[in-house]
């Protein structure tokens, strides 16, 4: 029973998230009036900006939750950020979707070297690539060192790859990402923010307890604390 | 300090009994460059063109198996944690690895550039720049590279672990020193090497620091 | 003064502890023997010791130093022969030995390394790599590597084993030497009258527990989940 409350307030999250994020979609894809020069197509931004917001965000806490692993050692820690990797990459893929999905109407082409969208795409492989390197690692312990360390190393790379991209992209073309919303549009955006906010918290409150849940089965329990009794042997010294 | 030299002294001295592996890692390079070549075909303007990016993705592809490399010695017999219980900093022992990688890589990189040259008709009179610009780029490559092979000598599947995990982490490395080898190969009128070379310089520093504070994390139980 | 002091170790892999409330003092300049059958315990222990592993409860202290919080301090006082043998297979034995030298601080004088290779029966393979020696061999230089660090607490994991009889010979002399010096020495073997003859101390191992402490002259033999002891080899 303890266990099936734990998951209520998740699971309240999840549910509100959900909701928030259909009226915001709803009120930005079909209410809203169309944006003057863009038209329909720029109607994605209004999902759009809130997974990219949400994106950076969950990352930001994995990386967050590596740094609180390496200073206390807490499995909690480690339970967190196997869960925000994986949002974080599933969020950045979402976003680089939603990239493509614009740029085809608009540009033509797919994929156009946005430094935003490249910077996600990097992003997927790295932490998707620090997934890969915890699914190779049995012993739980060095898995979520070598995760920890992985996690700081790609988040701290994330600017050093935006701006590498911004420039190296700027020499072809000029700025193409997709141009925010003007003041008027904002009730959408911000309801669909925090509609995802609150789902993808909701769902890494839910993922971090089932690492927590496989963590039990792949480490012996605790022992339980035995008090210093006489039991104890000792080598004293001479002959015993 | 004396432990990094030590250390260092210790990786080149490895290198060099392991030459001739150097040479196949070498001949690999090579082989990925001409098939470069075959992939774009004869056509001697588009691959002059992008020369400067077969030689870094050739090296980049040739990086993996040195890195891993370095450290199976390590790994073997446990030299690595022998050496720890002395003890000796696990920093200085970073420092040395990554610089005798870095080493070894400038070398493959500069024995790459006549293959270069003559499979591509890509070649620069600013040898000394083109020195610098290969050093700069397998700075960035060595000290990722250093923590994460480390990291994956430990576990199954290493061979596949250590490019999933590195080659995001160095698209910067890649995009900057092709940049910047193009601009030497095809000429550079507006000056624009120095930020290309000032990127790799900050993306060196930024891993150097980070590689050195995390290392001993992930060799250590 | 206590040389190894050890209270409640506790050490698990995956699934299984390994130790389990491991607890035990040894004085300064003791021999001590541990036995155990495979798998109870013993390289666990001594890695523990040596901090190359961390415990996942209790504590040890080494000449006075915490394992976990004083690792350094520890790691300047020990010296451990592990199972793997922590030599480089391309470099040669000298080489193997100058590294260790240079790291302590020494020269790594070809003369002084010499001597110790010697000491070990090795003194004709000096410039060999590692990598022609066989495994009795490499043992013998994983010996003369520990010996070199002149630790006040040496660890040793199996000492004889892969030796022929000469090489028991000279660990029992490396033994009584280390005794003469004055260093404390746990070693693990599964050689139990050799072990009784020369240690005066013993500690035996069952299942990650510690079921013995005390002198090897009313050892019991080590027995294994059927009860029954086990006749020594060689």
């Amino acid at each position: 029973m303890a266990a099936a409350s734990q998951h209520r307030v998740p699971q309240a999250l999840v549910a509100l998230g959900a909701v928030l994020l259909c009226i915001g979609s709803y009120w930005g894809l079909a209410k809203a009036p169309g944006e003057v020069f863009m038209g329909d197509v720029q109607r994605i931004m209004y999902v759009h900006v809130p997974t990219a917001w949400n994106a950076m965000l969950a990352l930001t806490f994995a990386f967050v939750c590596a740094v609180s692993f390496l200073f206390s050692n807490a499995w909690k820690w480690d339970n967190r950020l196997e869960a925000a990797m994986e949002i974080g990459v599933v969020l950045s893929l979402l976003l680089c979707t939603q990239g493509a999905i614009w740029a085809k109407p608009t540009w033509g082409v797919w994929w156009d070297w946005d430094p935003r969208l490249t910077t996600t795409a990097v992003m997927v492989f790295a932490f998707g690539g620090i997934l890969a390197l915890r699914a190779f690692v049995d012993d739980p312990m060095k898995r979520a060192v070598w995760s920890a360390v992985a996690c700081i190393v790609a988040f701290a790379d994330v600017p050093i790859v935006y701006f590498s991209v911004k420039w190296w992209n700027s020499l072809h073309q000029a700025q193409s990402s997709p141009e925010t919303v003007s003041k008027a549009f904002h009730w959408p955006l911000r309801i669909n923010a925090f509609g995802i906010l609150f789902l993808w918290t909701g769902l890494l409150a839910l993922r971090a307890r089932v690492a927590a849940l496989r963590l039990r089965s792949e480490i012996a329990p605790p022992l339980p604390e035995r008090p210093r009794a006489a039991s104890d042997a000792r080598a004293s010294g001479g002959a015993s | 300090m004396t432990d990094l030299l030590v250390a260092l002294r210790k990786d080149l001295l490895l290198q060099w009994r392991g030459r001739a592996q150097i040479v196949a890692i070498f001949a690999f390079g090579a082989a990925t460059l001409l098939l470069f070549s075959f992939a774009i075909g004869p056509d001697s303007v588009a691959l002059r063109e992008h020369a400067a990016g077969f030689l870094w993705l050739g090296l980049l592809l040739a990086s993996t198996l040195s890195l891993a490399e370095s450290f199976e010695r390590e790994m073997e017999e446990q030299a690595l944690e022998g050496l720890l219980l002395l003890p000796a900093s696990a920093r200085a022992l970073y420092y040395g690895k990554a610089i005798a990688n870095c080493a070894q890589l400038t070398l493959l990189g500069v024995a790459l550039v006549p293959v270069m040259v003559v499979l591509y008709d890509a070649g620069t009179v600013r040898l000394l720049s083109l020195l610098g610009v290969i050093l700069l780029g397998t700075a960035g490559l060595s000290a990722p590279g250093t923590l994460y092979a480390a990291m994956t000598a430990q576990t199954r599947a290493r061979q596949t672990l250590l490019p999933l995990l590195l080659f995001p982490l160095v698209v910067p490395v890649l995009l900057a020193a092709v940049k910047a080898t193009s601009l030497l190969i095809l000429g550079d009128p507006m000056g624009q090497l120095r930020p290309w070379t000032s990127l790799l310089g900050a993306f060196a520093v930024v891993h150097w620091a980070l590689g050195g504070l995390l290392f001993g994390r992930v060799v250590e139980d | 003064m206590i040389a190894v002091a050890a209270a409640g170790l506790c050490r698990r892999y995956g699934r299984r502890w390994a130790l389990t409330d491991v607890s035990f003092e040894v004085p300064e300049g003791a021999l001590v023997m541990i036995s155990g059958r495979n798998g109870s315990g013993k390289s666990t222990l001594l890695r523990v010791l040596a901090t190359a592993i961390r415990a996942d409860r209790g504590t040890a202290h080494v000449l006075g130093h915490d394992v976990r919080a004083d690792r350094e301090a520890v790691r300047e006082r020990i010296a451990l022969l592990g199972h793997r043998t922590h030599l480089y297979e391309p470099l040669t034995a000298l080489e193997n030995l100058a590294l260790v030298g240079r790291f302590l601080g020494g020269d790594g004088r070809r003369t002084a390394l010499l001597a110790a290779l010697e000491e070990v029966g090795l003194a004709d393979r000096a410039d060999d790599a590692v990598q022609t020696f066989s495994a009795g061999m490499r043992q013998r230089l994983a010996l003369a590597r520990v010996l070199q660090q002149e630790a006040r607490v040496v660890l040793l994991d199996e000492p004889y084993g892969h030796l022929d009889p000469p090489g028991f010979l000279l660990v029992d002399g490396v033994l009584r030497r280390l005794r003469g010096q004055g260093a404390t020495v746990l070693m693990a073997t599964h050689l139990i009258q050799r072990g009784r003859m020369l240690c005066d101390r013993g500690l035996v191992l069952e299942a990650g527990r510690l079921v013995y402490a005390g002198a090897t002259a009313e050892m019991p033999e080590p027995a294994g989940a059927d009860g029954a002891g086990f006749a020594e080899g060689a």
